[in-house]
């Protein structure tokens, strides 16, 4: 029976609700022994946006993403992902998905072109659509021209890039990233994540990704905070970080006290700091002009700071997210280079 | 809540299935073929090995062991040397999914839509082809040792060593699914492969040997594969009856010798064995 292909010309997402949704998780559970890796967490992931996982290492988000790319069995709870069960469909979910890994999995010894026919192959994608799609996905990760070299000549962001492309070869209806950016430098990772976002425009798919790393979870449309195992927070980035509260404005002037003493007198929520008066408003920057106004002494300087998802995540989990992994990178990426070096 | 519906969904005929578990296999068989054609580097040492064996035994060992009427040890040998090179190399094809689990190709195959089976009946026809291209290129040398080729033989010996090849190849699967670290490969190779070939027959006769050892070469599964491959050589050379008799090629057993069929047979339930083997051992695999 003919199979088609299609999806690259989906029709625009309508923006009025309810989204149809592509990930449906329902009181999802994993236990190894007495440990809970993945404690009865609940969420969506809709058609066509950015998800993203954040949390520090061993706060269940591989654990989570293994679950629902079917290579990990759930203790408790449901799992349906392109409206299949994932637990009784589990070959047909992975035919509608598209995975990435942590580490490397192509083979070095083939040509971009021909890592991509080994998975159109093996994941079924018509034989006279392969070529097509081939030409497709490298254009979309911006490889067409490095089609017939040895993957081995690839740097890291390359090799990582052909992964997804190679993801995204039998046009899955979710792509699943698994710290799609861990052991690349700063900039593959920003060309990385504009990849991403095109393929949302371009490609209209719909991605989960799992990172902890803040600045990258910013680029995604709703972020899910996990900390031992549960969800603390699940929202748009501005939505989470609206609701932790106002931007701070610090003023460093030529008497503080005074100046602190005339802001409350103005009604303003302040507070001492080291260096000068930090004073709480909904709008920092619009408020600095009435702010100068209101001191009545001479101000040195100003710094305005807008809540940061690394402040959500203090807020939500009580410590920095940073804190929680400092060693973990450098080890993994370093095993990550062991491995390559050959 | 909606939900998104899923593509190229479940209804489809066994036919369908076949062909892209089929495919699937020619793929792997694919990706074998042009791994090994890049790596001439691999080629050329897997070529070295046996020539050096070949001098070491053909020449070294003549003037000891002599010759009967101008049938000497090099033409016994011969046969078996190319027997060798097919079963290293078939075990090192199948073993290569030790390589494919350190750099992270297996996870690619692993967790495709595919059935195991297909995967690993392509890594065993890959690797099995390999050897035998391997093991074929060594009659180049035929004319050097002597020993006469006609095309009817070249063909004998290509099925012969594709046989044997499949036999060790899903042998080597096997043994990789099981092994999780590289350091077990050298284990496996120094404890299986060479006595295995050693006590083949391949290099020397079978039949002066004492009880014990006899008993192995018995149960040694190569031993019915080179067997058939030097009688098969033999019987397109000029031989003398008394040369026959000094460079015996068949396998007895309670003194009664086997028939090529016999011993084919056997080889052949060893395939299936170890065919079964394999892909029991790369469906367990994680």
């Amino acid at each position: 029976m003919p199979r088609t292909v299609t999806n690259d010309a989906a029709p625009e997402i309508a923006s009025s609700s309810p989204r149809p949704s592509v990930v449906e998780v329902h009181d999802l559970t994993r236990r190894f022994g007495e440990f809970t890796a993945v404690d009865a967490i609940s969420f969506e992931v809709f058609e066509g946006e950015v998800f993203a996982f954040l949390g520090p290492n061993g706060a269940g988000k591989s654990t989570t993403i293994n679950m629902l790319c079917t290579l990990a069995h759930p203790s408790a709870g449901q799992i349906r992902v392109a409206g299949l069960d994932v637990t009784a469909r589990p070959k047909a979910v992975r035919r509608n998905i598209g995975l990435v890994f942590q580490d490397q999995t192509l083979d070095d010894r083939l040509t971009a072109q021909e890592n991509l026919r080994f998975h159109a192959v093996l994941y079924r994608v018509p034989r006279d659509q392969v070529d097509a799609r081939i030409a497709r996905v490298l254009e979309l990760v911006d490889l067409s021209e490095r089609r017939h070299d040895l993957v081995s000549e690839f740097s890291g962001g390359m090799a990582r890039r052909l992964e997804i492309a190679r993801a995204l070869m039998h046009v899955p209806r979710v792509l699943f990233l698994d710290e799609p950016t861990i052991g690349l430098d700063p900039q593959t990772r920003a060309l990385m994540w504009e990849d991403v976002l095109r393929l949302r425009e371009e490609a209209h798919i719909t991605v989960f990704l799992t990172t902890h790393y803040m600045d990258e979870a910013e680029y995604a449309d709703r972020i899910a905070i996990i900390d031992h195992g549960k969800i603390v927070a699940i929202d748009t980035p501005q939505a989470l970080k609206a609701e932790i509260g106002a931007d701070t404005v610090d003023l460093g002037t030529t008497d503080d006290v005074a100046a602190i003493a005339a802001l409350e007198r103005d009604g303003y929520r302040v507070e001492a700091v080291a260096g000068g008066a930090r004073v709480y408003v909904e709008h920092g920057e619009n408020a600095v002009p009435a702010l100068i106004e209101s001191v009545g002494v001479p101000v040195l300087n100003v710094h305005v700071h807008q809540p940061t998802l690394d402040d959500v995540f203090l807020h939500y989990t009580g410590r920095e997210i940073r804190e929680s992994h400092a060693e973990a990178i450098p080890a993994r990426m370093r095993a990550r280079f062991a491995r390559r070096g050959r | 809540m909606s939900s998104v519906p899923p593509h190229s969904s479940a209804v489809e005929g066994p036919e369908t299935v076949m062909r892209d578990e089929l495919r699937t296999t020619g793929m792997v068989w694919l990706r074998e073929l042009i791994r090994f054609e890049r790596t001439r580097t691999r080629i050329l040492s897997g070529l070295i090995q046996p020539v050096l064996f070949l001098i070491v035994m053909g020449y070294g060992m003549a003037g000891l062991v002599g010759s009967v009427e101008g049938f000497g040890f090099k033409k016994f040998v011969f046969p078996g040397i190319m027997a060798m090179s097919v079963v290293t190399t078939a075990i090192f094809s199948g073993m290569s999914i030790v390589w494919d689990r350190e750099f992270g190709f297996l996870r690619e195959m692993l967790v495709a839509p595919t059935s195991r089976a297909s995967l690993a009946l392509g890594k065993t026809a890959g690797g099995a082809t390999v050897a035998a291209v391997q093991g074929t290129i060594m009659l180049v040398l035929a004319p050097l040792i002597g020993v006469h080729l006609t095309a009817v033989l070249v063909a004998e010996i290509i099925g012969l060593e594709l046989l044997m090849a499949i036999a060790l190849t899903a042998f080597g699967v096997f043994v990789a699914t099981h092994i999780e670290r590289m350091e077990g490969f050298q284990v496996v190779m120094q404890m299986l492969l060479f006595p295995m070939i050693f006590l083949s027959g391949a290099l020397f006769p079978l039949n002066k040997l004492p009880g014990w050892l006899n008993v192995i070469t018995h149960v040694n599964p190569l031993t019915y594969a080179v067997a058939p491959l030097r009688q098969v050589v033999f019987a397109a050379q000029h031989m003398p009856a008394k040369a026959r008799e000094r460079f015996p090629s068949s396998v007895e057993v309670f003194g009664h010798t086997l028939s090529i069929g016999t011993e084919l047979a056997i080889v052949v339930a060893f395939v299936v064995i170890f065919i079964a083997l394999a892909i029991r051992g790369f469906s367990r695999t994680e």
